[in-house]
């Protein structure tokens, strides 16, 4: 309560430090005096100790020591307020996809990564995603192709096909598939919901339009786009029947996977950790090789090298060594974050990847699969992540019972304009 | 000869005159050198930033890009009419009356107690103060899980009694409720220490007096210490009221994306100005709700002093 005072008071530091204007000194170190580089990474990324200790190997005047955050919100305010306050930021900071757009309009505070083998390393939309005005301000780590986990007893215990190939069958086709699908499975009444919120199934049809929000000037089309609308309806009208009605990542949220409180959800691959992590007593989850609608993209990441740092040379060649396929790869082999270098694709040691947890699922080439099943690019412009918030809250709104889909639907409409 | 002397004698003239300035320069001006770090940090840390965020609110100002030219009032014109920005105030105002009213009243009561003839009293002074010691975020993660709506503790107990869900995150007074209750867990105890070394500090014949006078302990708690608590309860009042309207930590954590839910039932006015100034980088708005939120403070501070000082001096006059 009265440490808002301290929030407060940390805003005005920046406030200072802003008015005096102090700009990152670049030191240039010469090769063999020892440094300390800080790796800032949230959630999992899949950078074990073991290979931050073999880049110390191979480097033996360099030190790398990780700070992981909790959430990507927690890492995102950390960083806009680190970059007004023009010092704090690690030697290198993972950035989100998402709010990525909104680093982009300040690319001259970070490091141009390109040199002559990261022209071709990532696939095109992914350098795209992170490049200014030919700067390259973002070194891709992974991206989150989907699939559909489903959980097989549930899949059974409603007189539906359960293994994989039955499902990835019974699943291809459109979003009014995946809909009436759920209606079939509602009416069989197993105490347990088709999805577990309206919000994550719509981050599935936001990820499949080129100018879903925004128009490629910037400009927000949000409000009068019939596509956002009819998703907006289209995910209710099937929430009323098929879903958990618990928000994604909210306590009720984790505790409903704990428990299996829902049959299906939208899988990028990097959510295969956090349902292994969070139901570790739920046996019957797998992977179906099918997406609604084609194919799709949620999330993914980058590594950036702010210019405030005192070793910036140092720091993009670690973030450079750890975007290379061969230590993202590693990553994948962690916690499942499916790599975004193309050199990765074809490596025995990522195709033939296979989880345990997911009924032995072989997930290299799930992913790989669904990977080239993705089509279209998403323009996510500055505003994207606000809106999206804008959004979710008018599909909360919904399942909570609050209000009707019109009403709310109005509220985000009022709610994107105040963003202006 | 005759010259060094007067010399000397106009020298020692001079030197007596400097020192008798600075004896007068001592006695004038010391005192200010003396209370001077005080306001010299308060310029620093106090007035300027408030100036300074009076200065930003006037301008369209990015988080990073800075200054972006001069607006006049159109930030304050533009927070005014925002529907979230009443919201926001309606929920802080409510939070703070349902935190703020049962703290004082619980905090008194256990001040009270431990100015009793207890036995083991610093042991029960400082379990009192032991929740403050608790970090906000561990308490606020503890309480949020508490309050979930389907797997929660509260509401699995409630199942358990007979009793209907409460919708602890979608109702905004229950939320509000909830989040003064992580409030009052922190606070009553560090309130009730103060309000106890007021009573303290109250004269012990007046109450001996009193009960020879036959008066119950009731009646001595009402007719002494409440009046005489009253320079402590103002103080503690007044920053109750500072600390409740700038309430941020519980409700930013209250929920997994800390902007006050998703019908912003308790988006409080920090959260705002937070969700302004850090995820839409708009630090003119957010510098002109954190100027309003000044206004309200001191608006619904001056309210305060004067219904307690009434109160207060209405029962001393008795």
């Amino acid at each position: 309560m009265r440490s808002a005072g301290r929030v407060v008071g940390a805003g005005i530091a920046a406030l200072l430090v802003l008015a005096g204007c102090a700009s990152g000194s670049q030191s240039t170190t010469t090769d063999n005096t020892p440094i300390t580089l800080t790796l800032a990474t949230f959630n999992k990324f899949g950078y074990s100790d073991a290979m931050l200790a073999q880049y110390h190997t191979l480097h033996p005047n360099v030190t790398v020591v990780q700070n992981i955050a909790a959430t990507s919100q927690a890492a995102q305010d950390n960083m806009f307020t680190k970059l007004a306050a023009g010092s704090g930021l690690g030697d290198v900071e993972a950035v989100e996809v998402d709010w990525m757009p909104k680093l982009k309009q300040y690319g001259n505070l970070f490091v141009d990564l390109t040199t002559t083998d990261t022209k071709s390393r990532w696939l095109d939309w992914k350098t795209k995603a992170a490049t200014v005005n030919g700067r390259l301000i973002g070194a891709g780590t992974d991206i989150g192709p989907e699939a559909i986990c489903y959980r097989s007893d549930a899949f059974a215990k409603a007189g539906l096909p359960s293994d994989p190939a039955g499902v990835t069958q019974l699943l291809t086709g459109d979003w009014n598939n995946y809909y009436s699908v759920g209606e079939r499975f509602a009416k069989a009444n197993t105490g347990v919901a088709w999805f577990d919120s309206a919000g994550a199934t719509f981050q599935g049809l936001a990820n499949q339009y080129h100018n879903f929000f925004e128009a490629d000037d910037g400009s927000v089309v949000a409000t009068t786009n019939p596509d956002v609308k009819n998703a907006f309806v289209s995910v209710l009208t099937a929430s009323s029947k098929s879903s958990a009605h618990l928000q994604e990542w909210s306590t009720d949220w984790n505790a409903g996977l704990a428990n299996g409180a829902w049959a299906t959800m939208l899988c990028p691959s990097w959510m295969l950790g956090v349902i292994s992590g969070n139901g570790p007593k739920i046996k019957d989850w797998k992977i179906a090789n099918v997406f609604p609608n084609g194919g799709g993209n949620w999330g993914g990441s980058y590594l950036t090298v702010p210019t405030q740092g005192k070793h910036t040379k140092e720091a993009k060649e670690l973030a450079l060594w750890l975007t290379a396929p061969e230590q993202q790869i590693a990553a994948f082999v962690t916690t499942g974050n499916y790599p975004s270098q193309v050199g990765a694709y074809n490596n025995p040691a990522l195709t033939g990847a296979t989880n345990p947890y997911f009924g032995n699922a072989p997930i290299g080439q799930i992913f790989a699969d669904r990977a080239k099943a993705v089509t279209v690019t998403p323009y996510k412009g500055v505003k994207y992540a606000a809106i999206m918030q804008a959004v979710q809250d008018g599909l909360t709104r919904v399942e909570s019972r609050k209000q009707t889909i019109d009403a709310s639907w109005a509220q985000v409409v009022s709610d994107i304009k105040a963003l202006g | 000869m005759t010259t060094s002397t007067v010399v000397v004698r106009a020298l020692s003239r001079r030197r007596f005159a400097i020192r008798e300035n600075l004896g007068r320069w001592d006695v004038k001006y010391s005192p200010y050198a003396f209370i001077s770090p005080f306001f010299i940090v308060f310029a620093l840390v106090g007035l300027f930033p408030l100036a300074y965020t009076g200065w930003v609110s006037l301008h369209s100002w990015d988080l990073i890009g800075g200054e972006g030219g001069w607006t006049g009032f159109e930030n304050f014109a533009f927070v005014l009419q925002q529907r979230q920005f009443w919201v926001a105030l309606r929920n802080t105002m409510s939070i703070f009356l349902v935190s703020a009213v049962p703290q004082l009243i619980v905090a008194t009561a256990i001040a009270a107690a431990l100015d009793t003839n207890l036995r083991n009293r610093t042991f029960w002074r400082m379990s009192v103060l032991l929740p403050f010691v608790v970090m906000p975020v561990a308490v606020t993660l503890i309480f949020g899980s508490m309050f979930g709506e389907r797997y929660g503790l509260v509401n699995r107990t409630l199942a358990e009694v007979g009793l209907g869900p409460i919708r602890w995150h979608t109702d905004p007074l229950a939320s509000h409720i909830a989040i003064a209750t992580m409030v009052n867990f922190r606070w009553t105890g560090y309130n009730a220490l103060i309000l106890l070394a007021g009573m303290q500090a109250i004269p012990r014949d007046l109450y001996e007096a009193a009960t020879i006078d036959g008066a119950t302990w009731l009646r001595r708690f009402f007719r002494i210490t409440i009046p005489q608590l009253r320079p402590t309860v103002i103080f503690v009042i007044i920053t109750a009221t500072i600390g409740g309207l700038q309430i941020f930590d519980e409700p930013r954590l209250y929920d997994q994306n800390g902007l006050g839910g998703e019908d912003q039932q308790w988006m409080t006015m920090t959260i705002y100005l937070y969700k302004l100034g850090w995820t839409q980088l708009n630090f003119g708005r957010a510098a002109a709700v954190a100027w309003l939120l000044f206004v309200v403070i001191v608006a619904i501070g001056l309210i305060n002093l004067a219904l307690t000082r009434r109160i207060a001096s209405a029962g001393a006059g008795r």
